[in-house]
């Protein structure tokens, strides 16, 4: 019966709101008022309280009101038959528990600055198992996951299951089912996470295990997670509660696991997730409330065994998800592309530094090949020895009626990922530069060579079948064969990328549009061109012609430019009538190549964000990783806040990292001799093209004169840095007006 | 045969009928009281039913008194009519005619009622904003706001350019005047007909029947139906539904929102139903009428530490506060005051012997309370200026907003001086039931999802899923000519049976609280197994009790909170609902009927309609009227067949809506997630 868990919710409700009232009380004796408290570089302050009460949290004093608040959501308790209504009720003590955590984890960041990690990866070593909130900049990178539907969702898992076996056997069919699984709390002190790492399961953001925390409060970063998403992607606006339950409830597939009994503070917790749209399933028997409404289907579900958690847990959600199911030794799908093949695991490897490895695609006649062929020419694994190094050229031949050479590189380019969804096996690198490694756990599971042919058959034949029939797989091991492949390799990929590289918006009369994103940024509608690509880094024109190509109907619609508007700000008839009728009358127009004038529209998803500089007559950009202040005043999670969602913002733009160095890039505004500063990686990163981009434009040194964090990240700091290299910035036009 | 025996006869035959307590009511209550009525020799509704059959043409509807040359009687002939009907009045008026004219003359008596009673919380309103009274404040300052919107008052201010909370005084005081004009304005039309969803307001643009304000259409239909002015039973429907209209989206609705300003918005709280609340040992006081305004004074006032204080120094334990008909529906929403009874109990409060003071004010009062308190010595105390009565024993203590607190500690100290001169003849039955009452359109939308979440939606997703079947207004008064609450009872567990949820007002929310359907456990035992869960999840009754019959207006917003919230349906006609009013008496009920009609709603009544004699016109207005405004009435005194005839209607709604299968557990892909609208 309800009434049995809103009585437990509300109790639990009231404990927690005053344990934490007590703790706040205790800090206060200990601290300033004025300490400053929070989550590690978010931009969100404490997201939840933000997101729902729109209130900033930035001290201990700040704490105060929404502990108040929640205070004062407490309900009356439940009493007796003759009852008053306690869904209401319920729900509030919920929302008021979770208000509670926040401010209790907030106050352990406080207290205990060294308990969680800041990383993406646990540290066994050392002892620190446990990460925390995820700080924007992994929320941003794993949020484009939940965009483009590579992560369908999340389950959160509480409390731990009742030996290590089933834990790990639930946890690894979330990750078939390619979930990410956000852990936290215990029971009796054992963790789900205690649990995976005794099954040796690798846990950490690559293996979409989070061990975010040991106590039930740690369970909020999983809400805080989804509400930044809800703001980052999704513009909707902090305080707007309604919006973004709603936004959680139709957008964000998560749903609570509570493994072992539940007590009257997991019972607060689990109301308070209803709120999102979060159901509760859980293995003991716990009274269960099925109808629908706050979330899409049933409320709390239980009893349920430990074998058909998962399949009840996405039904009871209403989330479709799929499982490869591809015919090799090894579990298969996107959760493992993060996992590591370290030192100690290491059975084998090919490339990196140590041999060469090379992977080609190349288009045949249909004639020409077997379907589903996988030939090895040479040794296998199973004839290496533990520790040994074997070159391997991974040669991918693919015909079809629709197959167009164009498509060569999209296909190649999947080569990375489809091997790094393998269970025990680790990719890094592309092309002639690719690295594989080999771990022992696969070998042991009954690995070959053959598998890696096997997988690229299966998924290529999955996810391109509008555009191949054929697929046969060649993987060279003898150095002969592998050199000879590199060779033809490197011509084709030269070939190609003059192709590219020569590639002008001029040059082609249709762009495409990228609405990929919709499903959570549902304003934004992104227009890439050869020379534009999208600002989130992972679609180029050409990638969108073959998406359209592969489905017609898909996030990728052909746009005819049409008239040329503006050929200097970049503004194209077609495209803004399109924009026009995408974004339903929202936006009417935007230029493709400038920032200071009406640019393009910017989602949360975007690689890099530049912002203008004014005291320098130039701009500065900054990517997603760096965490770090800039010369504009903001840091890039700041910026990402204020524009993202689908706005035009004048003086700022979103754009990939790539695009820095495309021709085009704001050459309405100057082009990349405006670029006075940028991060130092970033500048690494893109050192090379950033060369041969600044020689084209006459200035062969343009990346030595562009300012980093180590000269400054003000503008005062950097205009004298500047004026004593002569960036060209300083005597361009004014930048505005 | 002896002198003796012919005496005794004689006596026999000139004895009059008494009622049959078991055949009278449902209640053992009621029962119990009846028998004592009869033991000492006092008349009851009850005995008078027994004794005096009602008007056969009254009843058909075909008797116009209202010339001169009449009374014209057209009753219908036994076997009915076969081809023309010839039946004519004086002036030749025909029955249906005459039938329409009666209608409406229900009608307008019945929206004056609730109107009049609107129009006098609208002066206090007016009073309170003035702050020319301290008894009255304005209490529920976001329900001002709330209603500022819907009547066009400004809840913000430019200052500078800068936008600023409006002075909530200023507020009210605009909201008053605004509310109150809406009585009398010379031109427009009623500003709340806005508040209905767009398809209904296109209806009655099309249908011509928006009303203008709401005292004109009182008086037109009086002008109408006046003899030799409107002489076509369509055209007077017109005017019935306006008239109607101006009740239910006028001067009941301001009705509602005034007092929920001044006296608070109604959230769920427990209390008791039925005679037993009375004590003994405490000084009683019957509240009973339909204005809360005197009521909620007399609350607060037997609250007071030196009242009670004054009642323990003349020998009570305390003061025991009950109401009968609609003020004890305000009084009970609003602060938990139990129901002592409905609109058939009111003598039979007297007749417990214990009630010291019976406070009335207007509307559904006895005037045969006069002679049952002659027999007891309980103070009966007429209090409104338009509602005395002609018995010397009934005391006339007028009641007047600015000597609201003066006005109602005398009346509360003569009960408190009273209880002293009780007599021994006591009998307090011991029935009485728990209730959980107060819901209202925003503590609905609380309840189904809280602070954060609470919205229609819930509940639309329930209805959508099949787990609610519908829902059923089912309000009104008692009946004397059918058993007592046999019908409220029979109708309302026939539709929670069948998944039905029920919104109730008035005299059946006191009969279902007497029943003890008002209470979360009911669901377990009387509810289909849908309505059950939903009612667990949400800690709810399967009859949620939503006030006086002038809150009917909620039912009608929550109505249109279901429209807002989203769905297959974009008119009210369209949500799988039915309204009821099993055991109608008052013209009050009428006006309420064609309100819910001109809204869309089916609405059966039970007992009978007055539109019987006059078959054409009786077709018209369970039929045809359909076709203008996706609502129509109908007529069923069985309780049962009443109930599965609201049942059909639902199931039909349901097939027209797409709702009447099963829906499928959809698991979403990403490609229909990126097909989420925006």
């Amino acid at each position: 019966m309800s009434r049995l868990v809103a009585f437990a919710a509300i109790q639990g409700g009231y404990n927690i709101v005053s344990k934490v009232e007590g703790k706040y009380k205790k800090a206060l004796e200990t601290y300033n008022a004025d300490t400053k408290v929070g989550f590690p570089n978010t931009a969100y302050y404490l997201p939840v309280i933000y997101s729902l009460l729109g209130i900033k949290v930035e001290t201990l004093e700040d704490v105060k009101k929404p502990l108040d608040f929640a205070r004062n959501l407490l309900p009356p308790h439940v009493k007796g038959h003759n009852h008053l209504p306690y869904l209401g009720p319920l729900l509030d003590a919920g929302m008021a528990s979770l208000f509670a955590f926040e401010i209790e984890e907030a106050l352990r960041y406080l207290e205990e600055p060294d308990f969680y990690l800041p990383s993406e990866e646990v540290d066994e070593d050392a002892g620190k198992i446990w990460l925390g909130a995820a700080d924007d900049t992994v929320m941003r990178k794993r949020g484009v996951e939940f965009v483009d539907g590579s992560a369908p969702g999340f389950a959160a898992i509480v409390g731990a299951a009742p030996d290590p076996e089933k834990a790990k056997m639930i946890v690894e069919e979330y990750q078939r089912r390619s979930l990410y699984i956000f852990c936290a709390a215990n029971q009796n002190g054992t963790t789900v996470i205690d649990q995976l790492r005794e099954a040796d399961v690798q846990v950490g953001w690559n293996t979409r295990i989070i061990p975010f925390g040991p106590d039930i409060s740690s369970a909020i970063f999983a809400l805080g997670f989804a509400n930044r998403a809800a703001m980052a992607f999704g513009g909707v606006k902090p305080g707007d509660y309604k919006t973004i339950l709603k936004y959680n409830k139709d957008r964000i597939f998560a749903f609570v696991n509570a493994l072992g009994d539940v007590n009257a503070e997991w019972a607060a917790a689990a109301a308070g997730c209803i709120n999102w749209g979060f159901p509760t399933i859980a293995d003991t028997d716990i009274p269960e409330v099925l109808p629908t409404g706050i979330c899409t289907y049933e409320h709390v579900v239980s009893n349920i065994s430990h074998e058909e958690m998962v399949q009840k847990s996405v039904e009871v959600r209403g989330l479709k998800t799929t499982v490869s199911q591809i015919e090799i030794p090894c579990a298969f799908g996107p959760a493992y592309e993060g996992e590591r093949v370290r030192g100690a695991d290491l059975h084998s490897q090919a490339g990196g530094g140590k041999t060469q490895c090379a992977e080609y695609l190349k288009m045949a006649d249909m004639n020409e090949i077997e379907d589903g062929k996988v030939i090895v020419e040479g040794p296998d694994v199973t004839d290496l020895k533990e520790g040994e190094t074997f070159p391997l050229g991974i040669f991918m031949q693919v015909a079809g009626r629709e197959m167009q050479e164009d498509f060569e590189p999209i296909l190649e380019r999947q080569t990375h990922h489809l091997i790094n969804y393998i269970q025990g096996i680790m990719h890094i690198g592309q092309r002639d530069i690719a690295w594989v490694r080999i771990s022992k756990a696969a070998v042991d599971k009954g690995f070959t060579m053959k598998d890696i042919g096997v997988v690229l058959h299966a998924k290529f034949h999955q996810d391109f079948s509008k555009i191949l029939d054929k697929v046969q797989v060649t993987l060279f091991t003898k150095k002969q064969d592998v050199d000879k492949l590199t060779k033809q390799a490197r011509a084709a990929y030269k070939h190609r990328d003059e192709r590219v590289e020569n590639m002008t918006d001029e040059d082609v009369e249709t762009y495409y549009s990228c609405t990929l994103c919709q499903s959570f940024a549902p304003t934004h509608v992104c227009t890439v061109s050869p020379e534009r690509t999208g600002l989130c880094g992972a679609y180029n024109w050409m990638d969108c012609k073959a998406s359209f190509e592969i489905n017609p109907t898909g996030p990728n619609q052909p746009i005819e430019k049409g008239e040329v508007l503006d050929p200097v700000l970049g503004q194209f008839a077609g495209v803004n009538d399109f924009i026009r009728k995408a974004s339903r009358g929202a936006i009417d127009h935007y230029n493709f190549y400038s920032m200071v004038n009406d640019p393009m529209t910017t989602c949360g998803c975007c690689e890099c964000i530049a912002a203008m500089l004014p005291s320098c007559n130039g701009i500065m950009t900054v990517h997603r990783e760096y965490a770090g202040e800039t010369p504009c005043g903001m840091k890039f999670t700041t910026l990402a806040g204020v524009m993202g969602g689908g706005a035009s913002s004048p003086g700022f733009v979103g754009h990939s990292k790539f695009n820095i160095t495309q021709r085009k890039f704001i050459v309405g505004d100057g082009g990349l001799l405006r670029m006075v500063w940028m991060p130092k990686s970033l500048k690494e990163e893109l050192k090379e093209r950033l060369e041969k981009r600044g020689k084209e434009l006459g200035c062969p040194n343009l990346i030595d004169m562009i300012a980093d964090e180590t000269v400054g990240i003000t503008e005062e700091e950097i205009l004298p840095f500047l004026q004593e290299k002569g960036h060209p910035a300083l005597s361009m036009d004014p930048l505005v007006g | 045969m002896t002198e003796e025996k012919k005496a005794k006869l004689k006596v026999a035959a000139k004895a009059p009928k008494l009622a049959d307590p078991i055949a009278a009511t449902i209640d053992t209550a009621t029962q119990q009281m009846i028998v004592r009525a009869q033991q000492l020799g006092i008349d009851t509704v009850f005995d008078r039913a027994a004794q005096m059959k009602p008007c056969n043409i009254g009843l058909q509807g075909t008797c116009c008194k209202n010339c001169a040359m009449g009374p014209c009687r057209l009753p219908l002939p036994k076997g009915g009519i076969e081809g023309e009907d010839k039946r004519k009045g004086l002036c030749g008026a025909t029955a249906n005619t005459i039938a329409a004219r009666n209608f409406l003359r229900m009608i307008a008596s019945g929206a004056a009622a609730h109107s009049d009673h609107g129009r006098c919380v609208a002066e206090v309103f007016m009073s309170a904003a003035r702050k020319e009274t301290d008894a009255y404040q304005i209490k529920d300052t976001n329900k001002l706001i709330a209603v500022a919107e819907k009547l066009g008052v400004s809840a913000t201010v430019e200052v500078d350019g800068e936008t600023k909370d409006r002075d909530i005084d200023e507020i009210a005081l605009e909201v008053a005047h605004k509310a109150l004009n809406e009585w009398g304005k010379p031109e427009g039309e009623l500003i709340y007909l806005s508040r209905a969803p767009q398809p209904l307001y296109e209806k009655w643009t099309k249908a011509g029947v928006k009303p203008r304000n709401i005292d004109r259409e009182i008086v037109e239909i009086m002008h109408r139906t006046h003899i030799g002015v409107d002489q076509d039973y369509k055209n007077l429907m017109k005017q019935g539904a306006r008239c109607a209209l101006a009740d239910g989206w006028g001067g009941s609705m301001l009705a509602t929102d005034l007092q929920d300003i001044m006296f608070g918005t109604p959230y769920p709280l427990q209390s008791e139903a039925n005679l037993g609340i009375m004590k003994e040992d405490h000084v009683n006081i019957i509240i009973h009428g339909h204005e809360p305004v005197l009521s909620e004074i007399i609350v607060a006032v037997s609250q007071r530490p030196d009242i009670l204080k004054y009642a323990k120094s003349k020998g009570a334990r305390g003061i025991q506060l009950g109401g009968i008909c609609c003020t004890a529906n305000e009084i009970l929403q609003r602060h938990g005051v139990p129901s002592a009874g409905t609109f058939l109990q009111q003598e039979l409060a007297i007749i417990t012997g214990a009630c010291d003071a019976m406070i009335v004010d207007i509307q559904c009062v006895f005037q045969n309370l006069a002679n049952v308190a002659k027999c007891f010595h309980t103070k009966l105390i007429t209090t409104h200026p338009i509602a005395k009565m002609e018995q010397e024993n009934v005391m006339h203590i007028e009641f007047d907003e600015h000597h609201a607190l003066e006005d109602a500690e005398r009346i509360v100290k003569m009960a408190i001086d009273n209880f002293t001169n009780r007599g021994s003849e006591v009998m307090i039955p011991r029935q009485k039931a728990t209730q959980i009452a107060g819901f209202g359109v925003e503590s609905i939308q609380y309840h189904l999802g809280g602070t954060f979440r609470g919205t229609y939606y819930t509940l639309n997703d329930n209805i959508i899923n099949g787990r609610i079947r519908g829902l059923a207004g089912v309000v009104g008064c008692n009946n004397a000519r059918t058993r007592h609450n046999e019908a409220h009872i029979a109708v309302v567990k026939e539709l929670i049976k069948n998944d039905v949820l029920v919104l109730t007002t008035g005299c059946n929310g006191i009969a279902c609280a007497m029943e003890g359907l008002l209470t979360p456990e009911s669901a377990g035992i009387y509810c289909g197994p849908g309505l059950k869960e939903v009612c667990e999840t949400v800690g709810i009754p399967p009859v949620l009790h939503l006030g006086s019959c002038v809150d009917n207006s909620r039912i009608l917003l929550a109505a249109t909170e279901v429209i807002k919230a989203g769905g297959p349906w974009k008119d009210l006609c369209d949500i799988p609902a039915a309204g009821s009013a099993p055991e109608w008496m008052s013209e009050k009920a009428i006006s309420i009927g064609q309100y819910f009609v001109s809204s869309g709603v089916y609405t059966v009544f039970g007992v009978t309609l007055p539109t019987t004699g006059a078959p054409v016109f009786h077709n018209f207005i369970t039929k045809d009227m359909e076709k203008l405004y996706g609502g129509k009435w109908d007529i069923e005194p069985d309780p049962i067949k009443h109930a599965q005839l609201m049942i059909a209607h639902i199931d039909k709604k349901r097939k027209e809506m797409g709702i009447d299968k099963a829906r499928e557990r959809v698991l979403m892909t990403m490609e229909d997630r990126q097909a989420i609208e925006r």
